[in-house]
């Protein structure tokens, strides 16, 4: 299927949920229950002129970000530990299990204990993360081919040639996945944090705010605001790792 | 200088080497024959040091470089063919010089494609080039030519013939042709399936 048909078959399907939208919001008649899609776009459009808003995009953006790039570290040097030695493996593998179970509002409820709720979606993004990239990062590193190590061995590959052509180019399918899911998580779960937590100018407190005057329009354009962001963050960050990808698989 | 002497190989009660010893001429391509199961590639593995035998001993020269074709072919399956060659050759050879030895084996339009991308021929042209632009002082090839059709097979015995002159080679195989074409001497391993 060509690109252009992809695109077509995607933008036919966004149309037609759009239409329902539409339809469901006339029918409803009610500003408070639904808005229509329409709508949405004109406040979303009123809003982005504003100060404010961009000021609550970096605030949350910032923190959400941060807490991901840490997440990604922490999850690759984790699963490095996990795969090197069985007794990390042993020590941290139920840890790992545990922060995959435990719901957002708990990690959310426990980090304003520690924290408070300026940084909270920092750590609440940080904590989502982490075990997606160690449990992604750990199955990359457990199906690497051990006769390309004894490869590397016998031609006597230098270090550094050895861990971008052998491992690095091994290991990115495994990061480019775990990252992109990773990315759109930590967005949900750090805009579901400040809600609870509600820090002075962030996204989440926006949101709490239209739940509190029953702006429906404006919930509706914040949480596209948020689509849109962290689809964008996505895409930049796939995209970056793409063309890493080429350059190792160049080398 | 290589040299094996004595060397026993057992996998549990199967004997596959039984205090093989022979000198291996240096500047010679010396080729070890035999059928499937008879114990080439464990030779070839010993001979490497990647297997430890259960007895004997190899003497090979100090910090002596050697170089290799597999079993199998061993390619870092997400770096470009180019990729996989320049990765044990460094910057000894430029992207144009690799393009041109890969054209040489019939691999002209795959310097620049990942080698998941590529036939099972084409991965062992690969890896044989991989192998042949190594530094090296002795090069053990096992079963180089594996999945190669008649006429590719003729154009790369005769690059490696011109690649290896005056090199040492082990050269692992189960037919007789390759032999006649490409080693100066012949072992041959006896035993059966």
């Amino acid at each position: 299927m060509t690109k252009v048909k992809k695109a077509l078959i995607t933008a036919a399907g966004i149309l037609f949920w759009l239409i329902v939208w539409q339809i469901a919001a006339v029918r409803l008649n009610s500003k408070i229950l639904l808005v229509s899609p329409a709508e949405v776009v004109k406040r979303l459009a009123e809003l982005v002129p504003t100060g404010g808003f961009w000021r609550s995009v970096l605030f949350s953006a910032g923190r959400i970000l941060l807490g991901f790039a840490l997440g990604l570290s922490c999850g690759c040097l984790l699963a490095w530990g996990m795969g090197k030695s069985r007794v990390i493996r042993a020590l941290l593998s139920p840890l790992i299990s545990a922060m995959k179970s435990i719901p957002v509002a708990s990690f959310t409820i426990l980090a304003l204990i520690w924290i408070g709720s300026k940084d909270l979606s920092v750590l609440v993004s940080f904590l989502i993360c982490v075990p997606i990239v160690c449990a992604n990062m750990l199955e990359g590193i457990d199906s690497l081919d051990p006769k390309l190590k004894e490869m590397s061995g016998v031609f006597k590959i230098p270090l550094g040639r050895r861990f971008i052509g052998v491992y690095l180019s091994q290991l990115l399918p495994y990061f480019r996945s775990a990252s992109r899911l990773a990315i759109g998580l930590c967005w949900k779960s750090g805009v579901a944090a400040e809600v609870i937590g509600i820090p002075d100018g962030s996204i989440g407190e926006k949101l709490f705010e239209s739940k509190v005057y029953l702006e429906t329009a404006d919930l509706f354009a914040w949480t596209l605001a948020i689509i849109l962001l962290s689809w964008l963050c996505e895409k930049v960050f796939v995209t970056l790792i793409g063309l890493l990808q080429r350059r190792v698989e160049r080398m | 200088m290589l040299k094996a002497v004595n060397i026993t190989k057992k996998f549990g009660d199967n004997t596959v080497l039984d205090n093989f010893s022979r000198e291996f001429a240096d500047g010679r391509v010396t080729a070890v024959l035999g059928k499937s199961g008879c114990g080439k590639s464990t030779l070839l593995n010993v001979l490497m040091g990647l297997i430890k035998p259960d007895g004997g001993e190899i003497l090979r020269g100090e910090n002596e470089r050697i170089s290799a074709v597999f079993q199998e072919d061993r390619l870092c399956e997400n770096l470009t063919a180019s990729a996989n060659i320049r990765l044990v050759t460094g910057r000894r050879y430029t992207r144009e010089q690799i393009a041109a030895e890969l054209a040489a084996v019939g691999l002209a339009d795959c310097a620049d494609k990942p080698v998941r991308e590529l036939s099972g021929g084409m991965k062992r042209r690969t890896a044989l080039l991989r192998a042949l632009l190594a530094e090296y002082d002795t090069l053990f090839l096992d079963e180089p030519f594996k999945g190669l059709d008649a006429d590719t097979k003729r154009i790369v015995l005769d690059y490696c013939r011109r690649k290896t002159e005056g090199k040492t080679v082990v050269f692992v195989t189960h037919d007789r042709d390759e032999c006649a074409a490409f080693a100066d001497e012949i072992i041959e391993l006896g035993a059966e399936d």
